[in-house]
């Protein structure tokens, strides 16, 4: 298995009126080409934040600070930005959540679609193109007389549909979803599940799927990294982290879920708010939510370290024998 | 088992939709949201109504509270019907009947402080005469939804606060004239997960203490299995399927509850685990299919062969077990 996405230490910063967002902070992991991972953590940790910065897709007020982002062997950071225009949507391309907003309300579904072909193959014939088009849309199982239809013809599901056949047209190496499924209804979102996982395989895709949600992420990720205040916290295989979770906020994290093949208890929650990342808490950012929390873990900053097979987590208490 | 709180009999509305001209001899189309569902809910009990969007769960919570008129039926609440009180009758009964929204970020005034948004129930219902009373009883619902320092608080507005502590002001505003029954729209859908669990633990606590009933819909059925005592499942302006949660999780008899189960992800990764994947989407409820409106989506229904009672015949509620119906010709 080749690395297809190597990041190194990467850091970013938003610029705000109150002062610097250390949103993401020295975060690195790999993936392997044909491999899934997700990417889980309440609102605000850093998830979106690090996979947009992958195709260069931040706001203007975001800054990378450091860090290394390898695709396929090469550095994105050194590219200039058309450079990377032109790896964007051939090689990386994006699902994301919105299916209402991500699509052009006054262009029919297939003007859309064709629009990446056109631009990053401008060799290709017309006819190639259209008929590339229908493919796709059949792919996704919508069928291709629609192409001429608009977007408020769709709904919500079939959009998301649109969205996948999208990301799909120039045949990239890696798709980013964000929260693909999360506004639709429990149905929809099995059914779009399914045709992300049987494309993935049938296409050999990588992707990084980001979700709040750990029991979608449990269905349909290989591995999966947990982030909490610009940082990961965690990270290894499915398998592992949800049999033998290590960190204590990932614990608290998989309790937040009711499962219907377990036991029938009210959900626990973690207490208090994630912290204000403009001034960062000393030591381990999870310090101040976390039960199992002793003097050091408000002085000193712990390091990802290996816990288990292919699973690393960062906690000073990890090894302890629990109580 | 208790006595009813609310007994609502063959419940239905209506809405007309507006398209071109109303000419006289155009015909409107109408949707048909809520399309005779009879059940009720008993007093001190969670009962859970989950469905698809679009399927009328929220028609119905409206309706109970009269926030929208229904076209026929009967809504008891205790001695009285709801679906035909006026006036100052009716004004006496909303005091006891309260609703949560979804979105805190939408359902609270950003205009008014926190005060004022809990306040305002008091003056306008005349509980509270005296300005002093009125700070008490202000504070006193901010500390007993755990927002503390209750005097610092009121002086913020919405904007101040988190998602959590919105939709706590949000409850606090709801408990304020002490209504006997609340439903509560898809309350921790917008909010984050590991906050989720203390807004659940605060609404469950105060139906204790002040012996509260809830109608909680939720698009959640796993959510629904670990708070309320009752599911209800709706699809498309029907009551499909109605029993204790444990039972209608692991036990569920009508197909489309069982698909609904069958799909819930689970955070054990356990992959050997049978979908039923249900095609297409929900039908428009302007053209209810005939006989079963469930039979063009339903597995059950292509796995038997297409039989001609589900294209003909609407199946009705019958008992599984006690206190468990679903509506379907081929049970389990």
């Amino acid at each position: 298995m080749s690395t297809l996405l190597d990041i190194q230490d990467l850091a970013i910063n938003f610029k705000t009126r109150s002062g610097d967002v250390h949103a993401v902070d020295g975060v690195s992991f790999q993936l392997e080409a044909g491999k899934v991972l997700g990417i889980a953590g309440e609102s605000g940790c850093g998830k979106t934040t690090t996979a947009l910065s992958i195709p260069r897709l931040l706001p203007s007020n975001a800054r990378l600070v450091r860090g290394h982002i390898l695709f396929d062997g090469v550095d994105l950071m050194q590219f200039s930005e058309g450079e990377i225009e032109k790896i964007r949507w051939k090689q990386i391309s994006m699902v994301f959540q919105g299916a209402m907003n991500a699509l052009n309300p006054v262009k029919t579904i297939g003007a859309q679609i064709i629009e990446p072909i056109v631009w990053h193959e401008p060799a290709i014939a017309r006819g190639d193109a259209n008929q590339r088009v229908l493919e796709l849309l059949e792919r996704v199982g919508i069928p291709a007389a629609r192409a001429r239809s608009y977007p408020h013809e769709f709904s919500g599901g079939m959009r998301q549909r649109v969205m996948i056949a999208m990301a799909l047209a120039c045949r990239p190496k890696l798709i980013i979803s964000d929260e693909p499924v999360t506004a639709l209804d429990v149905m929809i979102q099995a059914q779009i599940l399914n045709l992300l996982k049987d494309l993935q395989k049938q296409m050999n895709l990588a992707m990084i799927f980001i979700s709040h949600d750990l029991s979608v992420i449990a269905e349909s990720c290989d591995e999966i990294a947990i982030m909490y205040a610009g940082k990961l916290v965690e990270r290894g295989s499915i398998r592992k982290v949800f049999s033998q979770p290590a960190h204590p906020y990932t614990q608290a994290l998989i309790r937040s879920f009711p499962n219907i093949y377990g036991k029938q208890e009210l959900i626990h929650g973690i207490p208090g708010y994630p912290p204000n990342l403009i001034h960062p808490p000393t030591g381990c950012r999870f310090h101040e939510r976390c039960d199992r929390c002793i003097d050091i873990c408000a002085q000193s900053e712990p390091v990802l370290r290996e816990v288990g097979e292919g699973q690393i987590a960062a906690c000073h208490r990890i090894g302890e024998t629990l109580p | 088992m208790n006595p009813a709180l609310l007994s609502i009999k063959d419940l239905k509305v209506y809405f007309e939709l507006r398209q071109g001209l109303p000419l006289p001899w155009r015909e409107p189309d109408v949707v048909k949201a809520i399309d005779g569902v009879t059940f009720d809910i008993l007093e001190g009990e969670v009962l859970a109504l989950v469905g698809e969007s679009g399927c009328g769960k929220t028609t119905i919570g409206k309706t109970l509270l009269r926030l929208i008129e229904p076209k026929a039926g009967i809504i008891q609440y205790r001695d009285q019907d709801l679906a035909h009180l006026k006036g100052v009758s009716l004004r006496a009964m909303r005091q006891k009947m309260q609703l949560i929204f979804q979105d805190p970020y939408e359902s609270l005034d950003s205009r008014q402080s926190v005060f004022d948004i809990l306040a305002e129930p008091l003056v306008i219902h005349q509980r509270v005469t005296q300005k002093k009373d009125l700070q008490a009883c202000v504070f006193e619902a901010l500390e007993s939804t755990g927002l503390h320092p209750a005097a610092e608080i009121a002086q913020r507005y919405p904007h101040h606060l988190s998602g959590g502590q919105r939709q706590r002001v949000a409850i606090a505003a709801a408990m304020i004239l002490e209504p006997e029954f609340i439903v509560a729209d898809e309350p921790v859908s917008m909010l984050d997960v590991s906050v989720r669990a203390g807004i659940l633990q605060l609404m469950l606590a105060l139906r204790h203490q002040k012996n509260l009933t809830y109608l909680f819909i939720t698009h959640d059925l796993s959510l629904a299995w670990v708070i309320a005592d009752r599911i209800m499942v709706l699809y498309l302006g029907k009551v499909i399927e109605i029993g204790p949660s444990d039972r209608l999780i692991h036990a569920g008899t009508h197909p489309y509850t069982q698909a609904l189960v069958s799909v819930i992800p689970s955070p054990i990764p356990d992959r050997s685990r049978e979908q039923i994947i249900l095609k297409g989407e929900t039908p428009s409820p302007v053209h209810v299919p005939e006989g079963c409106r469930f039979h063009p989506r339903c597995w059950k229904f292509q796995r038997l062969g297409s039989p001609k009672e589900c294209l003909t015949q609407e199946p009705d509620l019958r008992q599984v077990a006690e206190g468990h119906l679903a509506a379907c010709h081929f049970l389990d």
